[in-house]
């Protein structure tokens, strides 16, 4: 009979935290910001076809940082639970705070029983009437859930991107000036100006970009809010900045 | 562990990982699926045909429906009246819906079953988009229409059958494509024309003498409106223009730049020309 060598609790927990924390820290930052227009989700992401931001229901989105196959398995998850309950409910019955509890719950679930916690972290966005009726939910991997105001950041360099971004993110922007801000953040590891010394260049091909729209119904016509930006609306968006 | 085979780990995940929603109802909620209520009815005892008198209780139907093939496109146009028996259930449902950016849907038969399968079907198509990042091609949308409808078969032999008519825009092959159903689930492509619900052969006789090949838009939005004027003239359970009212039929096309609902007043001013050449014309049938 083997002999189980005693570990104490805290110390389980920080070693799985450390184990999780590592694996987001590798990956690249994604970002999410409210503003007059709507909820922007811009993620650093090579891939035109593995994504890493994603439409939910009308007026949810979601974006994650970590391994994929754990947040991609995640967001199918979260869409047949909106599908569900819109569909046995009412379609404004889907709520983000809804989705944002159960992922809570079963993120901290895998955390505390299973053998790997998730290394994930997700955000769960809804769109509002106005900028003060936008929710945005970060999830960390152990089933933390916070209620952020103004944008979210997630994975690579955080702390960086938090500081850039204070600096040069407001509530009044629109879709073109947040995104720029986003995008800003994320080539100049801080450093805010584009074309600085030390700052890399996002081209499009770089860039994964969506949009909530507020009022989808008036400027599309559909419910919808969730809206993937082609590389040449990202271009169009970024080719400005040099002017 | 075998890499392939049922009960491998590979085959657990892709039978879980499916991208259908009514596959996920029926596994997960199958309770809320339109055809679980057939256990439900099943103790009924229902004649062959659900005709006045049978144990069926009496509910309301939704009735006729027309679709074309434009120059483009594709068109879908539907009255606006339900019967109960001999009762009018409703002046105003509508029975042509949209049911997604490139496709729209119209029913005949039991309304109530008839718009849980539409509002099914809508979700369906949303829910295969939003999990695989794609939109399903056409053929994929009428096949999976065509699973849902037998679902319904139970209750259709009982007298409660839905019967859609499927249209949609195809993308790969730059038309508009009309799928009909039969209540086993058939989906049969046809061209041109087609027209389901009780008023559906008067109205396929209008279209005979009406449709002609490459009609624009405003034309076919004109033929469907005369078409279903003539079912709702010779078939009781197909409301007409109702001009006291202000209701028209519900007309949706269907063309590369997606869905399209025709305004209220376009239809007005079609149905008021219908009206008025058949006031001048004088004639009785």
């Amino acid at each position: 009979m083997t002999q189980q060598f005693y570990v104490s609790p805290e110390q389980l927990m920080k070693d799985r935290a450390d184990f999780a924390r590592k694996g987001i820290a590798r990956g690249r930052s994604v970002i999410v910001l409210s503003c007059r227009e709507g909820i922007a989700l811009v993620a650093e992401n090579p891939s035109v076809s593995l994504h890493k931001v994603g439409e939910i229901y009308d007026r949810i989105a979601f974006a994650a940082v970590g391994k994929y196959n754990e947040f991609e398995s995640l967001r199918q998850a979260g869409v047949r639970y909106a599908d569900v309950r819109g569909y046995s409910y009412n379609r404004g019955d889907v709520t983000a705070r809804g989705l944002a509890s159960v992922y809570a719950q079963s993120l901290g679930a895998v955390f505390t029983a299973d053998t790997k916690p998730f290394e994930v972290e997700l955000a769960v966005v809804e769109v509002g009437g106005t900028p003060a009726e936008d929710h945005l939910y970060r999830l960390t991997f152990d089933g933390s859930i916070a209620d952020e105001k103004g944008f979210v950041v997630m994975g690579g360099q955080t702390e960086s991107l938090n500081e850039a971004l204070r600096r040069s993110w407001q509530d009044g922007m629109d879709f073109p000036e947040v995104i720029r801000a986003a995008v800003g953040a994320l080539s100049g590891d801080g450093a805010g100006e584009a074309g600085e010394s030390g700052a890399r260049k996002l081209g499009p091909e770089l860039l994964e970009i969506a949009v909530l729209d507020r009022d989808p119904l008036s400027s599309r016509g559909s419910r919808r809010a969730f809206r993937r930006l082609s590389a040449a609306e990202v271009a169009a968006v970024l080719g400005t900045q040099e002017e | 562990m075998p890499a392939g085979g049922p009960g491998s780990v590979f085959s657990q995940i892709a039978h879980s990982a499916t991208a259908s929603f009514s596959e996920y109802l029926a596994r997960t909620a199958p309770e809320l699926l339109p055809g679980a209520r057939s256990a439900a009815l099943g103790g009924l005892q229902a004649p062959a045909a659900g005709g006045p008198g049978s144990a069926v209780p009496q509910v309301p139907h939704a009735t006729t429906i027309v679709a074309m093939a434009f120059a483009g496109g594709v068109l879908m146009a539907g009255d606006r009246r339900a019967t109960m028996g001999n009762v009018i259930a409703s002046r105003h449902i509508e029975k042509v819906f949209p049911a997604d950016q490139y496709s729209v849907l119209g029913i005949a038969g039991t309304a109530g079953l008839a718009l849980d399968v539409t509002r099914l079907f809508q979700v369906e198509l949303e829910h295969y988009e939003k999990i695989e990042g794609t939109l399903l091609s056409l053929e994929g949308k009428a096949n999976r229409l065509g699973a849902m409808i037998q679902g319904n078969l139970a209750l259709a032999l009982q007298g409660l059958a839905v019967v859609p008519l499927f249209a949609g825009y195809d993308t790969d092959r730059r038309a508009g494509r009309l799928f009909s159903y039969d209540v086993t689930g058939g989906r049969y492509e046809e061209l041109e024309h087609h027209s389901v619900g009780s008023g559906a052969f008067f109205a396929r006789g209008a279209l005979k003498k009406l449709w002609k090949p490459n009609l624009d838009e405003d034309a076919a939005v004109r033929v469907a409106v005369e078409a279903l004027y003539d079912a709702a003239d010779d078939d009781s359970a197909t409301g007409g223009p109702d001009v006291v009212r202000q209701l028209w039929p519900v007309v949706y096309t269907v063309n590369a730049a997606g869905v399209r609902r025709i305004p209220d007043r376009e239809l007005a001013a079609a149905a008021e020309t219908v009206i008025a050449s058949r006031t001048v014309a004088g004639r009785e049938a």
